[in-house]
């Protein structure tokens, strides 16, 4: 396994084929990530087998698939390696075993530089949100349009405000402020807004409530429920709050000892029999 | 005997992993200067941070060196009566050691760290991941102007650094010893015309004295880069990369200035 965002050291091998198909695909609409129909039989992002180590294992045999629209977050204790698999699919990191297919295509062969374009579908919210600290809040949001697509400056404007209304933010307020200047709430909105700015047709957040109180917990998940909605964006969260892991999900995938041990509705999870299902979900 | 060998085996390769790591940064970033897209704004960002507001310390370390290399050297060279001598010693000095030192060693210090400690902080807080994810290669966006900006500003710093020593050595000259200025600047010319010139015009001095800026310039940056980038261990990390940036880039500095002036040495022809 290699992992390409240390010094971007480019790893896999090429497969002319798969560049194709990807290149195909994301020149479809003209524009990175433009939502278009799909046939629900083809799941968005498929996870097949994959096993991961690096010093001791992390992830062995983990299977699962997300289809068009559908949320699925991944649940499981600390260090199960809940955020590597967000990473997988991101092809930050590439498996030892198994294959991760967006929209079909397996992407684990892919270079370095061919796994960038492939990223451009996606959007990605970070724990911390990520945003650069060097930048205002316009200018984090208008990133990803700046450097892939030939928009002029007053549709990158226009995009940057949509976003950040969507996203609840008085776009005239925040746009000029730093990421040091705003609240914790705040910063995970601009994630979200800089996530979805190029129209991504896959969202994963890396655990989008943490450190928030009750009231912002529930705007955030709020907010990614209207994304599924309205936009028909198809997520995955990682995320340790069962409450607003049961608000949003149309499945919940549970992580222990590096397998998944449940993949179901919440309400085959509450249901189940299973003794370790019963002993995450404790008191709830 | 064998968990000994093991460990001695494990540590090796990791040396090597290591080196392999920082020749891919460094190669990768020095292709990256040509390829597209060119982040020139960046570029220029970060030669204001490495050239212009290294100035300060560049200017007063030029001039305290030259002033005490001056301050040194008429003490030694009164007792043979060869006062008149120490504008070859202070531009000769200068010019072909210690202007390139000191500046690389300044700026190592200032922006080395200065670098790691950005980049570092970028690692431990998820953005270059994001940077990664938002289909960006974070060599070609951060590191790649780093180097670009370095290996243009520290020859422009080393010129400067020269210059303002040999106005210091002049100053003592001057005021101390009592030698006339333009006497000191025409055995400053004299040494700079003696060693001899390549390409018939370029005195042997200046190439020497500009290569190694150059060479400087790279080391600072893409060291500063690679210990930036594989931060690890969060706020405590970044002040490791911080460290190891400014000692590994000062201790390369030194023993890379040997062997430079060992080959130019061997190389131009002097006299």
């Amino acid at each position: 396994m290699a992992d390409d965002a240390n010094v971007g050291v480019a790893g896999g091998r090429k497969s002319a084929a798969v560049r194709r198909a990807i290149r195909t695909e994301l020149a479809v609409g003209g524009r990175a990530g433009a939502a278009r129909p799909r046939d629900r039989g083809v799941p968005m992002v498929a996870l097949e087998h994959l096993s991961l180590a690096f010093d001791v294992p992390i992830l062995e045999d983990v299977s699962f698939a997300v289809h068009e629209g559908d949320t699925v977050c991944i649940v499981g204790e600390s260090g199960t390696g809940k955020s590597t698999i967000l990473k997988l699919i991101l092809r930050l990191l590439v498996p030892e075993r198994g294959r991760v297919l967006i929209g079909g295509d397996d992407i684990t062969p892919l270079t370095f530089e061919e796994a960038l374009v492939v990223r451009q579908a996606m959007g990605m919210v970070f724990q911390g949100a990520a945003l650069f600290d060097s930048m205002t809040v316009f200018e984090n949001v208008a990133y990803p349009l700046r450097e892939h697509t030939q928009m002029s400056e007053a549709e990158i404007e226009a995009r940057v405000r949509e976003k950040l209304e969507f996203v609840d933010l008085d776009a005239d307020r925040v746009m000029e402020q730093l990421p040091s200047e705003l609240s914790g709430g705040m910063r995970k909105r601009v994630g979200i807004a800089r996530g979805m700015a190029n129209n991504p047709e896959i969202m994963l957040y890396d655990e989008p409530t943490s450190g928030l109180d009750p009231l912002t917990t529930a705007t955030i998940t709020g907010l990614i429920l209207k994304l599924q909605r309205e936009l028909g964006v198809t997520s995955i969260v990682v995320s340790h709050d069962i409450r607003s892991v049961f608000r949003m999900a149309s499945a919940v995938a549970l992580l222990h000892e590096r397998r998944i041990v449940f993949f179901g509705t919440p309400e085959e999870m509450t249901a189940s029999e299973d003794p370790y299902v019963r002993d995450f979900l404790g008191g709830f | 005997m064998s968990v000994l060998l093991t460990r001695i085996n494990d540590a090796a390769k990791g040396k090597i992993l290591t080196l392999q790591e920082y020749f891919v940064l460094a190669g990768k970033s020095l292709r990256f200067i040509v390829a597209r897209p060119f982040y020139g704004q960046d570029v220029v960002q970060q030669m204001d941070e490495i050239g212009v507001r290294s100035l300060g310390i560049v200017l007063l370390t030029g001039l305290f060196t030259g002033m005490v290399l001056a301050l040194q050297s008429s003490v030694q060279l009164k007792t043979f009566g060869a006062t008149m001598y120490i504008g070859n010693l202070v531009s000769a000095s200068m010019i072909r050691e210690l202007g390139p030192v000191l500046a690389g060693l300044m700026v190592a210090g200032r922006v080395g760290s200065g670098i790691a400690a950005q980049l570092g902080s970028m690692r431990v807080t998820e953005q270059i991941d994001a940077l990664n994810t938002l289909g960006t290669d974070p060599i070609k966006k951060l590191v790649t102007p780093r180097v670009i900006a370095a290996l243009v500003m520290l020859p422009v710093l080393t010129i400067i650094n020269d210059f303002v020593g040999i106005i210091g050595g002049n100053i003592i000259a001057s005021f101390v010893v009592g030698l006339p200025s333009a006497q000191y600047w025409r055995t400053v010319w004299d040494q700079i015309a003696s060693d001899g010139f390549t390409l018939r015009y370029l005195p042997n001095d200046f190439v020497q004295g500009l290569s190694k800026p150059f060479v400087f310039g790279g080391l600072i940056s893409i060291t500063a880069c690679y210990f930036g980038l594989g931060t690890t261990g969060g706020t405590e990390g970044v002040g490791q990369s911080t460290t190891r940036t400014v000692v590994t880039s000062s201790i390369l500095i030194l023993v890379v200035d040997y062997f430079i002036t060992q080959l130019l040495l061997s190389v131009l022809t002097y006299g």
